[in-house]
Parts: structure tokens; sequence; C-alpha cells
């Protein structure tokens, strides 16, 4: 909210979205992040009660519902705020899309797509693209293809328990690295915490998001 | 502020209601109903809507139009299956499916229109005011295509829709308004053609939909379907009857089934009586409950995977639903209720009538429009994901679906060819991987500047805004320019047909405006000419021959006039006729005060002259 004059009466807004002298609604700045947005520090951990409670504040003070007898900026404004609104609280809300998110304002986009399975995956993940091709081609109401379909959802239970660990992990590196900025220090050791911190993270998001579609494939395929 | 009213406009019956002193009514018809048939039929003395038109089911069927919401942002290929139940003829243009009636044929927004300005001309009769503001309810699962043309109805009908609102969520402001319902509720809505779930969480006055699935194409329709089947086998079987190549047989065997089905909500088993074309005799039978239920069963079936789906998509399960709400007429079944009370595990709600509850919602949400109620709040969702059209005819997904509306994405876009003037976008919605097997829902050409390949870069906003419907924007991010984009919808009508349509509507509301008129100007100017007769010959002798002369005179001229067709002339010959006649009336009520003040009877007068 870098705003700093009011768009209708030019004087001067301090990251508040309505003037305190006309209270016309101020358009959401386009350099804020979703944390700023919604008003919270940025941290991995955030109380979902809290955070919600702020979603529908806000959205009483931007719904276009509340717009409707108000001048064409202002309908667009809102409209604005209101679909930018909703974009922050859908990413905050959920704790990996949030991490996704705050490891992309930090260090620039995590997204990248993983091609090949992690390392220590390998062996396992390969094994399984095989046993999904055979049971693919074959008759899958046979006994080999119930034996390979049996094969598969133990394999979904495995990958399933495994996604759960790297969630539990990205948890724990969540809660160190609020600590972390809670702490706010400038020093060298802070900064390779940081550092590896992200590193951590961002292996393990990229994991999970992995494991994640092989499971989808699994379930779109058994069933 | 001006009002605004809130519109169910549904498969089978449309209803209309507004905001009295806080508490959302319905608008009754001077017959005391409150739902009107969505009904369209073409007589010899024009178009008539409502219950006159459904009387012409049956005996004029092919140019009655009635479900026309099926068709509502369709094109001909997606009804081809059934096009065989439906007794009028249907075409496509443009992508648009027409209905012909008569000499005419009409899109299904047309039609739709109709229906909607009987329900304005209801209210505007019922507030004594001119109504031009509506919030208009659709289904949850109707996508951008079919919302569009919700609202190009509302335009063609002089309506100003200020909002498109799904039907469950219009059920929940209803019963959140009138029952203070918190927590999570899973909103059921089976109607005549359609069939919505939706799951919402309401607390403190905000209503946040977390899911929304259905199926546009499902509804009591399908059921009434099934028993006429039924019947119409039988009546082959026993009369070797094939009632197909009788179209107005077919509506009323359609219209007793649909009596039957309802009569077996409240009865276990019901008679069925239908006469034959050609003197061929009378069938009867008797329907049960049970076999009811075994005919359809698959359909009411076919509600539960959606229920599944949005539970999911929800993250719930069905324990954390706090309240069921049934709406619609469908869920009168008790099948229906058996079905929903075993997936949920709770006893349904139905305290408020079911086939009233969506309007009464709708009202609330024009009342939350004008600034009457402002401690409610809808946040709806996107029921469909959008998406563009990517390499290898893939869907590429934007905005996904039940994304809290409104909802925006940016997709930057380039060129791959030096010198390349223009992008091809084509917009999708739909949950699959192919672009074929997606809704196509609109295409348009990015402007480019003739630059190398790589450089231009055009930033598109897509949003979907409060009413579900797509708006995109596009900006140059070199110059900063917008650029406005138009938009080819793939299965609407452009914004010149829709402007044409607007026009039409009020061209032929002033025919009909006209032809009011003439009518008025022809009945008054009869009583006019007979009184006048009879004034002369009862009292020609009190005025001088001129004046009689002039009088018959006039007389001649106004029934020239009334023979024409022009009510302004009418008017203007029937004032030139009172002028000549003032003399007269003014001698005859002389000479009738004077025969009163001597105390005899006019009649005695009379006589002696």
């Amino acid at each position: 909210m870098a705003r700093s004059m009011c768009w209708h009466c030019q004087s001067e807004v301090a990251g508040e979205y309505f003037c305190e002298r006309c209270v016309k609604v101020q358009p959401v700045s386009k350099d804020a992040d979703y944390f700023t947005c919604l008003g919270f520090p940025r941290r991995l951990t955030i109380d979902l009660g809290m955070l919600e409670a702020k979603f529908y504040e806000l959205s009483r003070a931007f719904h276009p519902d509340f717009y409707q007898n108000k001048s064409e900026t202002e309908q667009a404004i809102s409209l604005s705020n209101a679909a930018t609104l909703n974009t922050a609280y859908r990413t905050l809300r959920d704790p990996i899309q949030r991490a996704e998110y705050l490891l992309d304002l930090e260090a620039g986009a995590v997204k990248e797509i993983r091609s090949s399975p992690p390392a220590d995956l390998f062996e396992e993940i390969l094994e399984l693209q095989d046993t999904l091709e055979e049971y693919r081609a074959s008759d899958q109401s046979s006994d080999a293809g119930k034996q390979l379909r049996a094969q598969l959802q133990t394999e979904q239970t495995a990958l399933e328990r495994r996604k759960r660990e790297m969630e539990e992990q990205l948890q724990h590196l969540f809660r160190q690295w609020d600590e972390l900025q809670d702490k706010g220090e400038a020093t060298s050791a802070a900064r390779a915490d940081r550092e590896r911190l992200l590193k951590q993270m961002r292996e393990i998001l990229s994991n999970r998001t992995y494991v994640k579609n092989i499971v989808s494939d699994l379930v779109a395929t058994i069933g | 502020m001006t009002r605004i009213v809130g519109i169910d406009l549904g498969t089978t019956n449309s209803l209309v209601a507004y905001m009295k002193d806080g508490t959302p009514t319905v608008i009754a018809g001077r017959s005391g109903r409150t739902m009107v048939p969505s009904v369209v039929a073409l007589t010899d003395n024009g178009l008539i809507v409502g219950d006159s038109a459904k009387e012409h089911l049956t005996r004029n069927s092919g140019r009655t139009v009635y479900s026309v919401k099926r068709f509502m942002g369709k094109g001909l290929a997606d009804v081809q299956s059934e096009l065989s139940y439906f007794p009028y003829s249907l075409t496509e243009q443009g992508g648009v499916i027409r209905i012909q009636l008569g000499e005419k044929s009409y899109s299904p927004p047309q039609i739709s229109a109709m229906i909607l300005k009987e329900l304005k001309q209801r209210a505007e009769s019922h507030l004594g005011e001119s109504i031009t503001k509506a919030v208009i309810t659709v289904p949850a699962y109707f996508n951008d295509s079919q919302r569009q043309a919700t609202k190009d109805a509302g335009m063609i009908a002089g309506l100003e829709v200020l909002r498109i609102i799904n039907e469950p969520t219009a059920a929940s402001l209803a019963y959140g308004l009138q029952e203070k319902t918190q927590g999570t509720i899973a909103v059921y809505d089976f109607g005549g053609g359609t069939f919505d779930i939706s799951i919402l969480k309401l607390k403190n006055g905000i209503f946040e939909v977390l899911a929304t699935n259905g199926d546009t194409h499902l509804g009591g329709d399908d059921v009434d379907r099934r028993v006429a089947d039924l019947f119409l086998t039988d009546i082959r079987k026993a009369f070797g009857i094939d009632l197909s190549a009788y179209p107005d047989h077919m509506q009323i065997v359609r219209l007793e089934a649909e009596r039957a089905k309802i009569r077996l909500s409240d009865e276990l088993k019901t008679k069925i009586a239908i006469d034959l074309p050609d003197g061929k005799g009378r069938f009867t039978r008797e329907l049960t409950r049970d076999q009811l239920e075994t005919v359809t069963a698959d359909i009411i079936e076919r509600t539960l995977a959606p229920c599944r789906f949005a539970l999911q998509d929800a993250g719930l399960s069905p324990a954390d639903i706090d309240e069921v709400v049934l709406v619609g007429g469908s869920t009168r079944m008790p099948l229906v209720r058996q079905r929903v009370e075993s997936l949920f595990g709770k006893k349904p709600h139905c305290h408020l009538n079911p086939d009233e509850v969506v309007a009464l919602g709708a009202a609330v949400q024009a009342d939350i429009l004008t600034g009457g109620t402002t401690d409610m709040l809808l946040l709806d969702v996107t029921p469909l994901s959008l998406g563009i059209e990517t390499m290898g005819g893939v869907m590429s997904s934007l905005i996904r679906r039940n994304t809290t509306i409104p909802a925006s994405a940016k997709e930057l876009f380039t060129t791959y060819v030096d010198g390349q003037t223009g992008v091809d976008i084509h917009i999708l919605q739909g949950e699959r991987e192919l672009v074929k097997d997606n809704r196509s829902l609109a295409r348009f050409r990015l402007k480019v500047a003739p630059l190398p390949a790589g450089v231009p870069r055009i930033e598109v906003t897509f949003l979907i805004d409060a009413n579900g419907i797509l708006n995109v924007k596009a900006s140059d991010m070199r110059t900063g320019q917008t650029q406005s984009i138009e938009v080819k919808p793939s299965y609407g009508l452009s914004d010149t047909e829709v402007e044409r349509m607007i026009e039409d509507s009020f061209k032929f509301a002033q025919q009909d405006v006209d032809a009011r008129k003439l009518i008025e100007a022809r009945l008054e100017a009869g009583a006019l000419m007979t009184t006048t007769e009879k004034s002369l010959a009862d009292g020609d002798k009190l005025i001088g021959q001129e004046e009689a002369a002039a009088i018959r005179d006039r007389l001649s001229l106004l029934k020239a006039a009334a023979d024409g067709n022009d009510a302004k002339a009418i008017r203007a010959r029937m004032a030139d006729l009172e002028q000549a006649a003032k003399p007269l009336s003014v001698a005859m009520l002389d000479d009738s005060l004077k025969r009163s003040l001597k105390g005899k009877k006019v009649s005695e007068v009379s006589k002696r002259d």
C-alpha cells in the first residue's frame, strides 16, 4: 500500500483502504503482497481463524454488492480489490500455497516443475511407472490385473504416507523460518540459516508436488 | 435508489419477489397464484405467457414453448438427443438455438424475455411503479454462456440485470434471513430442469460458498419423461397406437405423468386416465409410488455424485454438514428426501416453500444491492474452471473451479514469428484436459504491433465478476496502452444481435401498445356513437336542424375513422363529435331539468310530447 495520494481528493493516504478525508475506497497497491494486503506479517504460520475474520472484514469493505450506488471508478476499484483479496486469501489459507508464495517473494519462482523424481525416490518411482504401464495394458479384470491393482494400491498408500511426512517436515521448517524472522538478526549466521531454510523448503515443496502428481495419476488410473 | 425486484426464472415456473418492510415477499397474480408457468404460446391473437399459455400445450403443442431454460446458451448439437421430446421445431443460427413459432424464429433469450416481461408487469401492477432493475437467479452450475444468455434475456425484457445470482445460494440467503441459520449447510436444489448442490459456511452474516457442483440438464422434466415413456409403451401395447404421431397427445401424456408424480408424493398409488385420439378409447392404469421410484431411481442417483464431488472440493465429509436444505419442486419426491438423508446422515430441512425460496432469496440479494440489508454478504464461487487453449489442444487452467468471485487471473502473451500482428485466444470452461472435452466460451484476437518475435508483451486479465460472468481486458506491457477486445461468444448472441432483439422487443411492445390503443379507441367510439344516436333520436327536436345535421355528419366521420387503424384519428373524430353534440346534450339536460322541476316523470313528459 505504497499509494500516497487519494485518487479522488488528492489528500495523503497512508496505506489505508479508505481515504480519511473523503472516505472513498482506495485501490490495493499493485506492489502490495498478499500478506500486506490482508494485514499479516510475512510468516509461514498463520492463525486461520484470524485470517478468516480479516478476510470477512475486508470482503465487507470491498465487495461489489456495496458499491451499486457508487461512481464507476469506485465500482471498478471495488471489483479489482475484491478479486485481489480473494486471491490473497486463497493463497494464504493453504499452508503449501502460502509457503510457495512466500518463497517466491523471498527468492524468486519455486514452482519449477520437476521432471525427474527426487533422488531418494528414484528407483521406487521408476518401478511404479512400469507397474502402471503394465496395469494399463493388462486385462484389468483378470487375476494378473487384479494383482497389479493391489500392488498399485499399496504403492499409493506408501506415497501418501511419504507426502504426509514431507508436510510434517515442512511444518517444522516453517516454524524455524518464522522464529528466524521474528528475531530479525542481520548476522551472517542468520543469513546462512535463512538461505539453508529456503533451499530445504524449496526442495521439499517440489518433491511433494512431484509425489502429489504421481498419486493423482495413480488415483485416476486405478480409481 | 429505485426498487430492484428478485426473479426466479425457472425451467417450469417463474416467480417475482420484493422486499416488503424487511421481509421478502412473492408477488401473486390476479388468480392468487405466485408461480407463472414458464410457457409461451403463439395464438391467433399473438403471443401469450404463463397460465393461459400452458393451456395451449395440449391443443397447440407445435406453437407452445416450455422448458426453454434447457436451451439457454446452447447450440443445437447440445440438445440433439432430446429433440424428439419437444413438439416445437428448433434450428440453429450462429451457435444459438432458434425456436420456430409461426412465421418467426426466436432465440431462447427472447422467449425467456417474454416470461420476464410478464413478471415485470406483474410487479409493476402490484407495486404501482415502473420496474427497470432486477436480480435474476440461475442454476449454480450454469456456465458463462448460460449466464450471459440470462442477462441478455433481461436486457431484451427491458430490465437492467444488476446481478445474476445462483439459485442454491439465493435459497441460503432466504433461510439465513428467516431462520438465522449458522454453520455449514448443504443446499440440495433439484428443480424442473437442473440440479445443483452448494456447500456454504454461514457465519455472522457472511454466506461463504465453499464448493458447488451440479448438472444443468437433470431435473423433474427427466422424471416426467420416464413416467410418460411408461404410459406410451402401455398404450402402444394395449391399443396399438403410437402417440408420437400425435404431438398434442404427447403433451397430454407428459402433463398427466407430471401430475401423477406430484400426487405420488402424498399418496402410495394413483389412477391415470388418458383419452386417446380419434375416438380410440381411454387408457387407464394405476401407478404406485414403488413403480415410480423403480423407473426413476437412477435419475435421483445421478444427483448424488455431484454432492460427493462438492463435499470433496470443500474438504468436508457428510458429518461436517450441520444442515441440509431442500430447494426445488423435485425435492418433494419422498425418494429424493430418503436418498439425501442417507447421503448426509441427517434429516433434510424444508421449512420454506421449496418453490418460492429461490425468488425470496433473490429479493434479499436485491435488497442488499439497494443498501437495505447491510449485515448480509454472499461470497459465491465460479462453478467451473476457466482456461485457455494452448499448444496441442490442451486446456491451461487460469481460474480453478470453486474459486471465490470476483476472481481474476493475468496471463502474458507474446509472438512466435517476426512481424506477427495478432494472437488468437480461445477461452474454455471445464474440468477436462483436452480442449475438445471442455466447453468453448469465446474467441478473440489480440492485436499486436509488428515487432520481432518475442518482443511484444501483452498482458491479458481474465476477470470473473460477481455474476460469474467473464470480462477480458488486455494491455500492452511496453506501451501501457489498454486495448478493447471484441469477444466472439461460441454459444451466445453477439452484442449487435442483443441490441436488435431489444429494439425488436420495444418495437413489438410499441406495436402491442398501439394495438391495444386502437382496440380501446374503437370500443369507446362505438359506445359514444350508440349513446349519441340514441340522444339524437330522443332529442333532435330540442335543437335546430343545422345542429342535428352537424351531429349526423360527425357521426359518419367517426364511423369511417373507427373502420380505419388509426387510434389518434378515432380520438380526434370522437372529440369532434362530442363538440358537435354539446348543444344537444345541453338542450336535453335543460329539458329534463325543466320537467323534473315540474314534478313530472320524464316518461310521462315523453308520452305527452
